[in-house]
């Protein structure tokens, strides 16, 4: 960095943290948490999961290997999870301009100015984290220009996954057999992962009326914010599962077909953002290390007959998946596309292949 | 829960000595694996020579063995004690040798015992480079392209057809011994036959020098749950051995591709050789794709894994015993969280930093060259939240006097070759580095010098940059803001204060005033997303608030005795740890400082707070300010708490036992002589001169030999004898400097003296307990290469009652108060001090296990101000007799002369017990690694004297069957006493038959090489035979008085006769 320019992160009960600018100038609000994945800040910042949130890493030490290039493939860009940054801001402890690797175009920081993200470095991500898990997410805001005043926001009560889903139907073609994508704000990654198993995705609207479309099965993707306010999306879950065509949840979308099987949901303290969350499949030993990013959850007592818990949190034991007795439902609160994350759970988008038949 | 299939009784093989590449890293995962079985309740047998472990202490293992980790000795364990299983992984390449061994000779089968946690057939697949290579390829893993060879001619054309350099390796070969890159035919040979030399095959592959080099550590249960717990990134790239490079965790330039495609990769591979328990993998990467080779797994428990707990909080090694018993991972909690599970991957929220310590300027000719084969002798971890802070750190850590990563008056920066210093790495790269960016060397430059990664040649140079910021100011100009820039930097105080030309406590004072300080920050393994009860903790100046409750009434800190090193080592880890246990008992709180993630004593369940933390008097005081301990105690941690024992005091910390100002006047050596003349007890003559002239009258007055102290070294070691006047001349002239401000101490060498040693504690000037201890050898072998036996087998009563007295007199005259070490030296009943330590020294865990009366308890419960109960006097009346034995590492020393001396050059020891003084010597021998020998014999035995003493020894050995080759002149003087011997040619002689190649040939199987004086003409003349042995692996003994013990205790006992008893049946 040439030159320091003074920023401070400031939550909503009050409490400053102070810092240096080093992405966009300029103000920002959102809903402030934390990660705790200690690689893979292209891929988070493009997850579009994290619409309408200030982002902290835990990990100190950001930007060390730059980003990588806009390179397309199957016209998805190859190293991201989406087309930009979703997440409204930046926290982190010690950003580095100063970047190494084969890959890198740029620094993270060009990056986040090109896409007008306010970022900031030199916090006490520790102090804050701890102050989150202790008193939950909340709005906070970043200042950069101090004589321009910006009010605090919950985006949770904003329709986000309107902001991030995809306005029209895009088919990515690779096989005989075809998924709908309900793109509630999916990562490039799903896509991949089923175009790597020549399956046709065929990514539709969130709200999108889909129960038209002839295919072998639906896929409702991982998005931001209240699983509740996507009621549309939920009636179609609700029909699809009526017509018994087999459909696969992912995160939001575990949460989504929850609520059209009829179980409910609620908001966690702090919510769950990482790459080493141990999720126990359910009567067996077996634990996996999964990637998730999620501030709601599954409320394991409201499932409904004939549902029951797939997956649970062996650190929590919140809800983690579900599935349906004799029916191909299925749902993981985790990300088995991984990006950034193990790849210990790529099984599910079998097992799925596998029920589409 | 309760196990059905729980194993009853298992035998634990540890690894012995520390040496090179099998270090205290071992004695954690050990005593580890002890607590584990114990919260179990499955019974333990360990067998370790380790005296000095922790693991090998009362309340660990239900029965310990103090005998060789031998193939012959554990079958002999087994038969005895009837274990039904045996754990393999917790003593390093020792125990596994040993383990595949009992496995391949049908041992295991016959007696039934089943291996805990991964199966041999999967040690073997890891182990056998040639299986390792086609278990990768079956499922499709890159490895070096390669082959094996089982000669020397295979070797070559293998190479060929690969095209130079290429790598050798050897297999079953700790710490890659004997490995290394060949650029040419010549240099192959030369390899492949030492080679060959230590194993059947080694195998030649392609070279990746220059790829970046990372590690995962990856544990497995056996319902196939499976996950890796650390990543960790060589600073320094492929080429260096990783326990040769700076290490970094988690990796620090990969992308999120690159890191999960290595932990699939290796997980892959885990299920696929079907590890149960930990294990490590390397990677090779291409800097420039995402290209990959699997370099190796270690099926075991290593440095690494080691570092990894203690860089994660995640006790691999605790874990790994669980899943060896058959738990799930999901069974186990987390016990930092003490609330989420033990199945789930560490979240760092800052970095580790290992930083390697060699002490290679202790040895003659020793290259210092880094490359394959491993040479560090210890390491350090720091931890921060900046690569600059860390870095710094660990330079500090190391106490090898540098302040960091700059202002190091010790590293003027001027090199004869900068840019070979940075393409030739040597244990010094860094501060060449440092130099080239001081000298505006381009990051681009440097990086194509050395092959490091630029991100972290761009945070070595913040952290020159930051340094031309400060050296451009008075300190009074250093604002708020700077100084916090320059801490998070992880500059010093001192450091600061030599940019600035002010003194370090006025820089600490003028900081504070700032406001300015640190912060303490925990280590919990999930980035603070979960509560953790955790009592890890470091310091950083990236912080705003600390995670903890400070100053809690009744601490008591300890001080750890920091990085392993020659003449410091797991000894001070027991005393600190027995330390730190005895304040828990006594109802204080106990706080441990220490960095050295190789100890038991950084295990953070041992302690109520646990500070990985510098041994500075900077970062001392930092924690004493906030935690404000009641009391310090420095006596247990070596030299390194000693010397910080007056600056303490000098800043008002209470330090707890004999006061700083008596240690000052033990450590000083005038204060002492005059405290000696004034009490009346004798020591040998000594003066500081400070001109040769002076130099000579001295040496002359009081007759040669004489022991020089240099107190700056140009070139060798330290200390020496010297023998005339000439000798005297070129010492003074060449290897040091001679003026008023580096003066020599200079002083009578007293020649055919017995070496004896006391080890004590006292209470408030009243002498509490003693054990007199008699070295082997005569004077003139480091009191820390001696070997050491217990009780004296040769003093006269009347010299043991006179070291009492003087004893007595100097813990009055001194008002000792805790553990102190004195040295005396005894010829005829002449007693004269040659030192005094008022601390504990290497030998209190040898001497307390031998008498089972635990020295630090009651040093520390005294020093607490409990009252201890007198011991009874026939406490001290034992019916055995223990011998401890020094390690030495030579072998991984290229080029170094192994010959003992004056400086101290092992890295380990080694006690056994015996019914008398032959078996406990034998059996202590064998211990560090010396064979009984079955073929023949090279003798040269030094001076006419030496060569009478040793002949009626001689005598016994030829009796025994062996034949016998000499050297020229010593086959000649035996020869006039009817002793017959082969005469075999030094290579400067140029006549046939050459000794070299009797011993390149495997006749010879035991080497006595005595030379006639410590002058380096004389070792030079029979260094090339001695180094051949070494470097042969054939046992070589090279003093008078260990070769006659040795030659006794061979007529007294076969291998078959030494007695395998535990611990506890000496009585």
């Amino acid at each position: 960095m040439t030159e320091k320019s003074k920023a401070k992160l400031i939550l909503e009960d009050s409490t400053e943290f102070s810092g240096y600018s080093f992405g966009f100038r300029g103000n920002v609000n959102g809903e402030v948490v934390f990660n705790t994945g200690m690689v893979g800040y292209p891929e988070t910042l493009s997850d579009p999961s994290y619409r309408g949130q200030i982002l902290v890493c835990t990990y100190p030490l950001i930007g060390n290997y730059g980003v990588p290039p806009k390179e397309k493939e199957y016209g998805l860009l190859k190293f991201y999870e989406s087309d930009k940054i979703h997440c409204r801001g930046l926290v982190v402890a010690n950003y580095s301009d100063e970047y190494s690797h084969w890959s890198a175009e740029r620094s993270l920081g060009e990056w986040l100015k090109e896409e007008k993200i306010p970022a900031i470095t030199g916090i006490d991500t520790r102090a804050l984290t701890r102050k989150l898990r202790e008193k939950g997410t909340m709005p906070g805001k970043i200042i950069i220009e101090e004589n321009k005043t910006i009010n605090f926001e919950d985006p949770n009560k904003l329709n986000l996954v309107e902001e991030v889903s995809t306005n029209e139907t895009i088919e990515y073609s690779a096989g005989k057999k075809k998924i709908i994508l309900v793109d509630c704000g999916t990562k490039n990654n799903i896509i991949r992962a089923f175009l790597g198993r020549d399956i046709t995705v065929i990514r539709v609207p969130y709200n999108y009326d889909y129960l038209n479309i002839n295919a072998d099965g639906v896929l409702i993707s991982n998005g931001p914010g209240d699983p509740k306010i996507n009621e549309q999306t939920i009636i179609n879950a609700q029909k699809v599962m009526e017509k018994n065509i087999p459909v696969l949840g992912i995160c939001l979308g575990s949460q989504i077909l929850a609520l059209a099987a009829g179980a409910d949901t609620y908001k966690l303290k702090y919510g769950h953002r990482g790459l080493n969350q141990p999720c126990n499949e359910m009567g067996t030993k077996r634990s996996y290390i999964t990637s998730q990013n999620h501030g709601y959850a599954v409320h394991s007592d409201s499932l409904p007959l004939d549902w029951r818990e797939w997956f649970i949190n062996d650190n929590d034991g919140t809800n983690e998946g579900l599935l349906h007795i004799s029916k191909p439902f299925f749902a993981a609160q985790f990300h088995p596309e991984a990006s950034p994350g193990p790849d210990d759970t790529e099984f599910i988008f079998d097992m799925f292949i596998r029920a589409i038949g | 829960m309760i196990r059905r299939d729980k194993p009853k009784k298992v035998l634990i093989l540890g690894s012995g000595a520390l040496q090179i590449g099998q270090a205290g890293e071992f004695d954690y995962s050990g005593s580890q694996a002890i607590k584990a079985l114990k919260e179990d309740g499955v019974t333990s047998v360990l067998v370790n020579p380790n005296i000095a472990t922790i693991q090998t202490s009362e309340g660990f293992a239900d029965k310990v063995y103090f005998i060789p980790i031998t193939f012959e000795s554990v079958v002999r364990v087994i038969e005895k004690e009837k274990p039904d299983s045996i754990f393999l992984q917790f003593g390093g390449q020792t125990a596994l040798n040993v383990g595949v061994e009992l496995f391949k000779k049908g041992i295991l089968d016959k007696f039934n015992i089943k291996v805990l946690g991964t199966p041999i057939e999967a040690i073997i697949d890891t182990e056998d480079r040639s299986l390792f290579s086609e278990k990768c390829t079956a499922i499709g893993l890159k490895v070096a392209n390669g082959h094996t060879a089982k000669n020397v001619q295979e070797a070559v054309s293998v190479a060929k057809e690969i095209g130079y350099p290429v790598m050798v390796r050897i297999a079953y070969a700790l710490g890659g011994l004997g490995s290394g890159i060949v650029d040419n035919k010549t240099e192959l040979i030369d390899k492949a036959e030492k080679a060959f030399k230590f194993a059947d095959q080694i195998l030649i592959e392609e070279s990746l020098a220059g790829w970046k080099e990372v590690e995962f550590e990856i544990v497995r249960d056996k319902f196939d749950n499976c996950i890796t717990i650390c990543s960790m990134e060589n600073i320094d790239p492929m080429g260096i051995h990783t326990g040769d490079s700076i290490v970094i965790a988690p990796v620090q330039t990969l992308t999120a591709k690159e890191n999960f495609k290595l932990r699939s990769i290796g997980i892959k591979l885990i299920r696929h050789i079907g590890i149960i328990g930990e294990c490590n993998i390397q990677y090779a990467l291409n800097p420039n794709s995402d290209d990959y080779r699997i370099i190796e797994v270690n099926a075991r428990l290593s440095r690494s894994s080691a570092l990894a707990s203690k860089a994660t909080g995640y006790p691999l090694a605790f874990i790994a015993t669980k899943l060896a018993l058959g738990y799930a991972l999901n069974e186990i909690e987390n016990d930092i969280t003490q609330q989420t599970s033990a199945c789930f991957e560490p979240a760092l929220d800052y970095v580790a930093l290992k930083f390697p310590r060699w002490d290679l300027q202790k040895f003659q000719q020793v290259s210092t060259r880094l490359g394959s084969e491993m040479k560090s002798v210890g390491e350090v971890m720091s931890l921060g939240r900046s690569f600059e802070e860390v870095l710094q750190k660990s330079i500090r850590m190391l106490d090898v006097g540098l302040n960091g990563f700059v202002g190091n008056p010790a590293y003027p920066g001027q090199y004869d070759d900068l840019e070979k210093e940075l393409s030739e790495p040597t244990d010094k790269r860094n501060f060449a580095i440092a130099a080239a960016l001081q000298n505006n060397y381009s990051i681009d430059r440097i990086h194509h010098l050395t092959k490091i990664t630029k991100w972290f040649l761009y945070k070595m140079k913040n952290i020159v940059d930051n340094e031309k910021k400060i050296k451009s100011k008075p300190l009074g100009k250093i604002d708020k803001e700077l100084m916090t820039e320059a801490k998070q930097n992880g500059f010093s105080d001192k450091q600061i204060g030599i940019l600035t030309n002010t003194d370090h406590i006025v820089v600490r004072n003028y900081r504070k005033e700032l406001g300015v300080v640190p912060v303490v920050k925990q280590i919990d393994t999930l980035a603070a997303e979960y509560p953790a009860q955790t009592n890890y903790l470091y310091l950083t100046y990236h912080g705003i608030e600390n995670d903890i409750e400070l100053a809690q009434k009744n601490q008591i800190a300890v001080l750890g005795s920091g990085p392993y090193r020659i003449g410091s080592s797991v000894e001070f880890d027991w005393c600190c740890v027995t330390a730190v246990n005895s304040i828990n008992r006594s109802g204080k709180k106990s706080i441990m400082i220490n960095c050295n993630p190789e100890t038991v004593s950084t295990d953070y369940d041992i302690c109520d707070k646990l500070y990985f933390e510098e041994l500075t008097l900077e970062r001392v005081l930092d924690i004493f300010d906030k935690e404000k301990p009641e009391g310090v105690i420095v006596s247990t941690g070596g030299q390194v708490p000693n010397n910080l024992a007056m600056k303490l005091h000098n800043e008002g910390i209470n330090i707890l036992g004999t006061s700083p100002i008596q240690i000052d006047n033990a450590e000083s050596r005038h204060k002492f002589s005059q405290i000696l003349d004034k009490i009346g007890v004798d020591q040998p003559e000594w003066e500081e001169v400070t001109t040769l002239k002076a130099a000579k009258n001295f040496s002359n007055k009081v007759g040669f030999p004489v022991l020089i102290r240099p107190s700056y070294v140009l070139s060798g070691a330290a200390m020496s004898i010297v023998l005339s006047e000439d000798e005297l001349d070129l010492y003074l002239k060449k290897a040091t400097e001679l003026n008023t401000e580096h003066p020599v101490v200079i002083s009578k060498f007293i020649t055919d003296a017995k070496e004896i040693e006391v080890d004590a504690v006292a209470n408030n000037g009243e002498l509490f307990c003693y054990a007199i201890a008699e070295h082997v050898e005569n004077a003139g072998v480091h009191s820390g290469d001696a070997t050491i036996v217990l009780p004296p087998q040769r003093t006269y009563l009347e010299t043991m009652r006179r070291v009492k007295l003087i004893t007595k007199q100097i813990a009055k005259e001194l008002e000792i108060s805790g553990p102190f070490n004195m040295q005396f030296i005894a010829k005829d009943n002449d007693v004269k001090v040659i030192e005094c330590n008022l601390r504990a020294s290497r030998s209190f865990p040898f001497v307390s296990k031998t008498l089972k009366i635990n020295f630090i308890d009651i040093a520390t419960r005294l020093m607490l101000g409990e009252k201890v109960a007198k011991i009874d006097k026939s406490s001290f009346d034992l019916d055995y007799v223990g011998v401890k034995a020094s390690q030495f590492s030579f072998t991984r020393l290229k080029g170094s002369d192994p010959v003992t001396g004056v400086e101290m050059s092992s890295t380990g020891e080694v006690a056994c017990l015996g019914d008398d003084f032959n078996e406990a010597f034998l059996k202590s021998m064998l211990s560090t690694g010396k064979r009984i020998p079955r073929k023949a014999v090279l003798l040269s035995t030094g001076t006419l004297k030496n060569k009478a003493e040793l002949l009626d020894d001689l005598v016994i050995l030829k009796q025994m069957g062996l034949k016998f080759y000499g050297t020229k002149g010593t086959a000649d003087y035996y020869k006039l006493n009817d002793l017959d011997m082969e005469i075999l040619y030094r290579p400067f002689d140029n006549k046939e038959p050459d000794v070299l190649s009797y011993l390149d040939d495997g006749k010879i199987d035991l080497v006595i090489n005595i030379p006639k004086s410590s002058e380096k003409l004389e070792l030079d003349r029979h260094y090339i035979i001695r180094r051949k042995a070494v470097d042969m692996n054939i046992p070589l003994f090279t003093n008078v008085q260990a070769t006659k013990r040795f030659i006794k205790s061979l007529k007294q006992y076969k291998s078959e006769d030494l007695k395998i008893k535990s611990w506890d049946e000496y009585e």
